[in-house]
């Protein structure tokens, strides 16, 4: 809102006038685009019922859509999990004191972060059955997890980096002063406030999770993606209705998780547990601050 | 074993490895200049004082920042192209270079407004109060006070935007165009899945990530607004 404080001025007659006018021509061009967009499909013959029908029956659903969502969730939930330990061992490990420790994490961290997903989903696959010599058959579901794990993992060690950065120095050496060593001073001072502070971009980084399971698609893990574009329509020759259909849930669950994301925002704004400043998603390698996976 | 220290199929598949590396600089650039301009017309649209265009463009925001880019491709490449039969160009290759890029940028789009919009919102108060003090009209204190402001706060997260839209060109395998990820997921298939060649391909990226987000982290810092 305070976008359109800085922007305009209170309206006054003559301005509300222009605005009403403009309300309503803007009113008509949204909704003749979405005619525009309805009749397209409907000339194609896309809204016919009988290609919408399967979603009311109770067999797509147990069958296909919520075994696949749930396939998706199971990656999800797992990289998570595993994205987190490498997020904490990582992050905690470019905040070391020792260069040998400093250096490599580092070095790890930011390749990951700096090479596309997908090349590393490709790589786990195709890697260990070359380089062993063995017939290895990487299961899709490890290769996604093992992918995603590695890249979120690398971005939540940033998050985790800039959030024990965020707590004040004060409150280290406050620490110290109290006689607490290293190992204390991070885990009685500078975690409890950092996890605070930080909590609202690693709900953020779950969505990108979230939504890079899809990449699953490129390798044939049957998870929501692949069972709401090729084995729906396979079945009943309804791409578009079936593509439509699953982005809605997609868009369901991570809008679930966004605004769980703002609350703890709103809610770490608040807090008085935390002097650390609530942290932002990490920028791309180079780039210092930013706001995108 | 050998194949572990084998570069010679990144030698021997240079030209193509190069090519494939083109095409993704091609969607790139083409994809970050039509998200730029979509995603500038969405932020108008966002802070204009019309409720309709701000519904319109919240609802595009949040539909196409919480749907799968995977989706969005092969709803441009299965969907629109194939299945509804909307070609844009009688050239399969450029057909599927056009949705892919259209898909590209409707999805980083919505990225980019809501960078811009954030970039508005580090404008304190004070400089659009001020700017109205000394008789600037609207379009002048936006020229000249707002939007130069907000600009300079937005070019590090456009470059971080940028740099994801660089690495997400490698999913437009699945909308059936070539670019640098296809040619390596051909080489695995010929020559098997080693080190030398994925380690190569994340140089290449690297080559085309890095110094896009030395520059810009520069930039970003020269041009700061210091408040």
């Amino acid at each position: 809102m305070s976008t359109t404080n800085v922007l305009f001025d209170v309206p006054g007659p003559r301005a509300r006038l222009r605005n009403n006018i403009l309300t309503l021509v803007s009113a008509v061009v949204v909704l003749g685009i979405a005619y525009l967009l309805i009749k397209g499909l409907a000339d194609k013959g896309q809204l016919a019922g009988k290609l919408w029908e399967p979603f009311l029956r109770a067999d797509v659903w147990t069958g296909q859509i919520i075994p696949g969502l749930f396939a998706t969730l199971q990656a999800a939930a797992l990289s998570a999990v595993l994205a987190l330990i490498f997020g904490v061992v990582f992050g905690l490990g470019r905040l070391s004191d020792h260069a040998w420790i400093r250096v490599p994490s580092g070095a790890v961290v930011e390749f990951f972060r700096a090479i596309p997903l997908l090349l590393l989903i490709f790589f786990v696959q195709a890697g260990p059955a070359t380089m062993s010599g063995y017939t290895l058959n990487v299961p899709a579901f490890a290769a996604v997890v093992v992918g995603l794990t590695l890249y979120n993992g690398s971005v939540l060690a940033e998050i985790f980096r800039a959030g024990i950065l965020s707590v004040p120095r004060g409150q280290s050496e406050a620490g110290y002063s109290l006689g607490l060593r290293k190992g204390g001073v991070m885990r009685l001072v500078l975690l409890p406030q950092a996890v605070t502070a930080m909590m609202p971009a690693i709900v953020s980084q779950m969505v990108v999770l979230l939504k890079d399971t899809a990449l699953g698609w490129v390798i044939a893990y049957e998870e929501l993606l692949n069972f709401g574009l090729k084995q729906i329509p396979a079945n009943f020759g309804n791409l578009i209705p079936s593509a439509i259909v699953i982005s809605v849930v997609y868009i369901l669950i991570n809008l679930l998780l966004s605004y769980l994301a703002n609350r703890l925002e709103n809610r770490s704004r608040r807090s008085r547990r935390t002097t650390a400043s609530v942290v932002m998603a990490p920028g791309a390698v180079g780039v210092s601050a930013g706001g995108v996976e | 074993m050998e194949s572990l220290f084998d570069f010679s199929p990144l030698v021997q598949e240079f030209s193509t490895i190069l090519s494939g590396f083109w095409s993704t600089i091609r969607l790139t650039l083409m994809s970050a200049l039509l998200a730029l301009i979509l995603g500038t017309i969405l932020v108008a649209m966002r802070v204009s004082p019309t409720p309709v265009l701000r519904a319109a463009g919240t609802l595009y925001v949040n539909v196409l920042r919480n749907t799968p880019l995977t989706l969005v491709l092969l709803l441009c490449a299965l969907g629109l192209s194939d299945t509804l039969q909307l070609t844009l160009s009688r050239d399969p290759g450029v057909n599927y270079y056009w949705w892919a890029t259209g898909g590209l940028s409707a999805y980083t789009a919505a990225f980019v407004c809501e960078a811009l919009r954030s970039g508005m919102n580090t404008v304190p108060m004070g400089q659009a109060e001020a700017a109205r003090a000394i008789g600037l009209t609207f379009m002048q204190s936006l020229r000249l006070v707002v939007l130069p402001q907000a600009f300079r706060s937005v070019i590090a997260p456009l470059g971080s935007i940028l740099i994801a839209l660089t690495k997400n060109t490698t999913i437009v395998i699945v909308a059936g165009y070539i670019e640098a990820s296809a040619v390596m997921k051909q080489m695995f298939d010929d020559y098997g899945g080693t080190l030398p060649i994925f380690l190569g391909f994340a140089a290449g990226y690297m080559v085309l990530t890095l110094p896009t987000g030395f520059f810009f982290g520069w930039l970003a810092k020269r041009l700061a607004v210091s408040r």
